[in-house]
């Protein structure tokens, strides 16, 4: 479904992936660790193609397409979804006007015809259970006033109703409490399944306890210094990054 | 001979026209002169130096135009093509001023009860006292040329008095249309309210536009806001594209009491509101906001200030600006907390979303505090919209087109939000959606 070659990217002048290459296949959850400032929210923000964060070398290749011509709207029309680390407020847009042009543009690209009011509300109440987001916060501004947890539960929401092929989750457990991590890791595992895949970004290994991974790769300064299966993230979460770039830095160059 | 004092002389000829020869009372016609007086002193306001109030805002185009008093038409408009242009609902009290007089055809005063909305003009003849006491007791026409004309031309204009301990349960919708003339012509629209201790009213005042004339309107309105009263006052700016619209409205707010103002600006070639909010209480609200949205080669200012006079009262003042085009608006808030007026709370923020690199902005949010002890805070932002909103509602599928739009649309949306008159809110949300440019933001 992904394939990353060689990725070269940079966000100014500063180049940020230093040759990442990666394949991701329907059905596969893969996590994507490392310490702070290795590159791992670079990686996903470059895929879904936020401006300023430029490839420089290396191709990424979605259901075979080079992505580094789309625009970040026909990347999502393509299926692919960001849940952002930091979601953005939009002052004045209303959730729920928010959520019907995002769906309304998604099933017009897939030729589905366009949903009425009540039947998006139908969608939208059946998809707000599985995050235990409130009809009040719906018709709010665009996480204007929402807490952390609520911004990230959004996030989890759209990815629910957008219905993407291919899911990046950038840090989607930072600053969540327990109860809150369940439920947003609950909203991602009921869109797990054979068709869609999942890679998840995070620092802490603590989300991997629920929503299980495949794959484990470690970044450490754009690059992956390490991959291997969900064991990975449980030996680092005993010993911390340490070890692992120092293993690291020889091989580097 | 200058071209001001020509423009003084054309007016003053307007003036020794309309003076002579009706059946006005007495101390109305002194009045009058005395405006007339102070128009032919001060003249029309020009950015001298020193002249704060007038810095950005040149009403040159005023001066040197030549307008009639009454030469637009005063019949014609039928009841329903000024429902397609105006907010409007059957249960409304509404006085309707065509061209500037009141069209006792198209309106539908109170009637019974004991409050009173009705044509200024009529009710000086039946209740002079009431009206005596109060018409021209908030505005200072000696420090003003417009409220000093407006004044000297006094005439139909609307009169709302609600005794004490009424509420009403209507809004009272106060409708200044223009259409059209044999020749540009000037209108002096007058506004008087009253709201008696305790009492609640609902006040919108709108000027709208059938026929794209070329006019002038030099507005004034006085609100009394007496002791624990309650008044929302709306107003709206509709009038034509090449349409100069100069208004003054001077409150006065007593203990206790409560009074929000929205200002919405949607089309007008020149236009400038002078809204001076005494607060001559103590525990007074005062909630002052307003968006204007400006195009083309449109001018707005906005001269808003707030004098706290009395301890313990707070006022918000929130305006709001969309700019395209090679229009250009002003803001300049000022808000006074004079010696004593302890414990006063005051914000006030002025926020622009600048579409075109044409269109200008001149902001002046300013505080001037005499008294220990109060909470005062204020602001001003310009610019374009946020790159990371454009990203975050992209990566959702939706289009630069239509983030562009919805993004532009919640900026706005945030003042009509706040607007409490159900068929006024949805009329502003239709009007204002359509008055939006289309634009694409870059990204």
């Amino acid at each position: 479904m992904l394939e990353i070659r060689d990725l070269h990217a940079s966000i100014g002048d500063t180049e940020i992936l230093k040759g990442i290459s990666l394949q991701v296949n329907a059905g596969e959850v893969h996590a994507i660790m490392g310490p702070n400032g290795s590159g791992k929210s670079t990686l996903a923000n470059v895929i879904a193609g936020r401006p300023d964060y430029r490839i420089t070398s290396g191709e990424v290749i979605y259901d075979g397409q080079n992505v580094a011509n789309m625009s970040p709207e026909e990347r999502a029309l393509a299926g692919i979804f960001l849940a952002m680390q930091y979601p953005v407020e939009l002052p004045g847009v209303r959730t729920w006007q928010f959520l019907k042009a995002a769906v309304d543009a998604i099933r017009r690209h897939k030729g589905e015809s366009q949903l009425s009011v009540r039947q998006f509300d139908r969608l939208l109440d059946e998809k707000r259970e599985i995050v235990q987001i409130y009809p009040d916060l719906i018709r709010r501004s665009v996480n204007e006033g929402y807490s952390g947890g609520e911004k990230k539960r959004n996030e989890v929401l759209q990815l629910a109703l957008l219905d993407p092929k291919l899911a990046f989750l950038d840090e989607t457990d930072s600053g969540l409490d327990i109860d809150a991590l369940r439920i947003v890791s609950e909203g991602v595992n009921a869109f797990r399944s054979p068709e869609k895949a999942i890679v998840v970004v995070t620092h802490y290994q603590r989300i991997l306890n629920y929503i299980t991974p495949d794959y484990v790769h470690v970044l450490v300064d754009g690059r992956i210094v390490r991959s291997g299966g969900k064991e990975l993230a449980l030996e680092l979460e005993e010993r911390g990054y340490d070890w692992i770039i120092k293993e690291a830095t020889p091989v580097a160059d | 001979m200058t071209q001001a004092s020509t423009a003084n002389q054309r007016y003053e000829r307007q003036f020794s026209d309309f003076v002579g020869g009706n059946s006005t009372p007495d101390w109305l016609n002194t009045l009058r002169r005395k405006g007339m007086e102070g128009f032919a002193r001060q003249g029309f306001p020009t950015a001298r130096r020193g002249n704060e109030a007038w810095k950005y805002t040149n009403v040159a185009p005023i001066a040197d135009a030549s307008f009639d008093h009454g030469a637009g038409a005063t019949s014609g408009l039928a009841l329903d093509a000024l429902k397609q242009v105006a907010p409007w609902d059957d249960a409304w009290t509404t006085l309707v001023f065509l061209n500037g007089r009141y069209s006792a055809q198209l309106s539908s005063p109170s009637t019974g009860g004991p409050s009173q909305a009705g044509n200024l003009a009529a009710l000086v003849r039946s209740n002079g006292t009431s009206v005596q006491a109060r018409l021209g007791s908030l505005v200072d026409i000696g420090e003003d040329g417009f409220a000093a004309l407006n004044t000297a031309f006094t005439d139909d204009g609307a009169f709302v008095h609600v005794p004490d301990g009424v509420s009403l349960e209507a809004p009272v919708h106060l409708l200044f249309v223009s259409t059209e003339g044999d020749r540009p012509f000037v209108t002096y629209p007058r506004v008087l309210v009253v709201a008696g201790k305790k009492s609640r009213a609902t006040i919108i005042e709108s000027y709208v536009d059938i026929g794209q004339a070329e006019y002038f309107t030099d507005s004034v309105a006085e609100i009394v806001v007496e002791e624990e009263a309650e008044v929302e006052h709306y107003r709206l700016l509709n009038e034509s594209d090449s349409a100069f619209h100069v208004g003054v409205a001077r409150i006065e707010q007593k203990d206790g009491s409560s009074f929000s103002s929205r200002a919405f600006y949607n089309s007008v070639a020149l236009g400038r509101h002078d809204l001076g909010l005494t607060i001559n209480g103590s525990e007074c609200y005062s909630d002052l906001s307003g968006l204007y949205v400006t195009s083309g080669a449109q001018h707005v200012d906005n001269f808003v200030n707030i004098d706290h006079t009395k301890p313990f009262s707070t006022s918000r003042l929130y305006y709001k600006g969309i700019l395209s085009g090679r229009s250009r608006a002003v803001f300049g808030g000022t808000v006074y907390v004079r010696e004593g007026a302890i414990k006063t709370d005051a914000l006030q923020s002025d926020k622009n979303l600048l579409l075109s690199p044409d269109a200008e902005i001149d902001t002046k949010p300013a505080l001037f505090i005499w008294a220990d002890d109060v909470k005062c805070g204020h602001g001003a932002t310009a610019g374009s919209v946020n790159a990371d909103a454009l990203f975050y509602m992209r990566s959702r599928g939706v289009d630069l087109e239509t983030a562009s739009k919805l993004i532009i649309f919640g900026f706005a949306t945030e003042i009509i939000d706040t607007v409490r008159v159900p068929g006024l809110k949805d009329f502003l949300e239709k009007t204002v959606l359509e008055s939006l440019p289309a634009h694409r933001f870059e990204f």
